[in-house]
């Protein structure tokens, strides 16, 4: 593998080979010394123009268990703010010689931009950009449900039949649209709910299934895991619901809806939570809640991602 | 191009056999000793010792766990993507243990090196010997091995196949020139 730019062309032997890295790479983690050897010597940068901190702290993580030399880079306070073009940025990293890079950026794209320019060589690793794709999180999301399901017998298998319901901001999130194609492609079937408003023009195109009643899915569908979305007040620059209040009251999984789900179904969050909106916090507090486990998984399967990226022969460039 | 069988089923078993008394005997008995096969088939090898070796000297403590050396390479970089195995370390760690690495086909001797580096993480054990099944020569570091089945100077042209009934459904070593 090249480049890791969205789920959507990730076939099914390749999402489960990764998967099985991960696995092997989650239980080097539990050793004493949890440093390999195996990216010695490699340069990775974490290229980020959008805020965040769980997801460059999971990479930089992965990337320095594994010996890379990790180079954080942010917009803010780089030239970036002084103006300088992705391209210039590129080509700058290009000279100081890395050998991957971790893209986020706001624009849907830019890290396809980076792999297919000639401006720089290295591995891209996207990272999420804007509301296109965020592949990491949606392996890190498969690794955790099938863990949860197959447990220790988890390698080699897929997620075939498993209903999966994606509640919340649809329109706006990568992370959906990165979960829909890779549990698409692993055999899950997946369910999204939202209020019409927060469903993106062209969804019924999609090969998933749309509701806008949280509790017909809930009570009908019986879905094997709940995934809540965050609401991201930083994009919401129109109004898609009257208030708070009456978001949570109608697709946010309160206690009551909580207490009526499957004993055994999962409840999964990608952070943070905006807790007592779409999440109560018993439910995310729960042992059927795997909000934590996700963030632990997604140091394994960075791992696994930034070992098939760069630690073999580098395919044709 | 000629394949010649050069080990048979009978053949496997003896030299499996006569390692295992040879571990015995040099560790005086089972007390401390770890046997960490090396994927892939490295493990089953390893596995038919410690069958054997219980067969014996019969002991409660789990003898045998295989030990993945993917990422611990040298040579990663000069070929496509390498798939990782499991790694199981038997209960009690190797912490000042006796350890047989077994593998296959030794050859280069840079899998050893890199299961050596593999172990270190792991703890420090008391001693760390090697058995092969084959060895044929060619060493490219200061490696050698404690326990071989058969020695087969081969050519570097040449090309060892070792098939095992778990996984190839037939027990031999051949040939290709």
């Amino acid at each position: 593998m090249r480049h890791l730019l969205s789920t959507k062309n990730l076939s099914r032997d390749e999402a489960i080979l990764l998967l099985d890295i991960a696995e092997d790479m989650s239980d080097t983690q539990l050793r004493e010394v949890k440093k390999l050897p195996t990216l010695r010597g490699k340069t990775v940068v974490n290229l980020f123009f959008e805020d965040s901190t769980r997801t460059r702290v999971s990479f930089e993580a992965a990337a320095k268990r594994l010996s890379a030399d990790v180079i954080n880079f942010s917009a803010k306070g780089s030239s970036v703010s002084k103006g300088e073009s992705l391209k210039d940025t590129a080509q700058t990293l290009a000279a100081i010689g890395a050998d991957g890079v971790i893209i986020r950026h706001a624009a849907s794209g830019a890290p396809q931009r980076l792999a297919e320019s000639r401006w720089i060589d290295a591995g891209i690793l996207n990272a999420g950009d804007g509301t296109h794709e965020h592949p990491t999180q949606a392996l890190l999301d498969a690794f955790t449900m099938r863990r949860r399901i197959h447990g220790d017998a988890s390698r080699g298998k897929d997620l075939d039949g498993i209903s999966v319901a994606i509640v919340g901001d649809i329109t706006h999130s990568r992370v959906a649209r990165s979960n829909l194609w890779l549990l698409r492609t692993l055999g899950a079937h997946v369910t999204f709910v939202a209020p019409a408003t927060l469903i993106p023009f062209g969804a019924a195109e999609w090969p998933a299934t749309i509701s806008y009643d949280l509790d017909q899915t809930l009570s009908e569908g019986r879905p094997d895991v709940v995934m809540l979305l965050r609401i991201q007040a930083e994009r919401m620059d129109a109004a898609f619901f009257p208030n708070e209040r009456e978001y949570s009251r109608w697709w946010g999984l309160d206690d009551e809806r909580f207490a009526a789900m499957r004993s055994d179904s999962i409840v999964m969050h990608p952070g943070p939570m905006n807790r007592g909106l779409e999440i109560s916090s018993t439910a995310a507090d729960s042992a059927q809640s795997t909000v934590l486990e996700q963030v632990t998984n997604g140091v394994s399967v960075r791992m696994a991602a930034l070992y098939m990226l760069l630690a073999g022969e580098r395919e044709g460039a | 191009m000629s394949t010649r069988v050069v080990l048979q089923q009978a053949d496997i078993t003896r030299a499996l056999t006569r390692i295992s008394h040879e571990i015995l005997e040099s560790n005086r008995g089972t007390d401390n000793l770890v046997i960490l096969g090396i994927p892939t088939r490295g493990v089953l090898l390893g596995q038919r010792i410690a069958g054997i070796i219980q067969g014996i000297e019969p002991t409660e403590r789990q003898l045998v766990g295989q030990i993945d050396v993917t990422m611990y390479r040298d040579d990663l970089a000069s070929h496509p993507t390498r798939t990782s195995s499991p790694t199981d370390i038997p209960v009690g760690g190797i912490e000042g243990a006796t350890i047989v690495l077994v593998d296959d086909v030794l050859y280069s001797g840079r899998t050893i090196r890199a299961a050596l580096d593999a172990l270190a993480d792991f703890g420090r054990p008391r001693a760390v010997r090697l058995a092969a099944l084959i060895d044929r020569g060619h060493r490219e570091l200061p490696i050698r091995a404690d326990f071989i089945g058969k020695n087969l100077p081969s050519a570097v042209s040449e090309r060892i196949n070792v098939r095992l009934q778990e996984l190839d459904g037939v027990d031999e070593v051949t040939i290709d020139s």
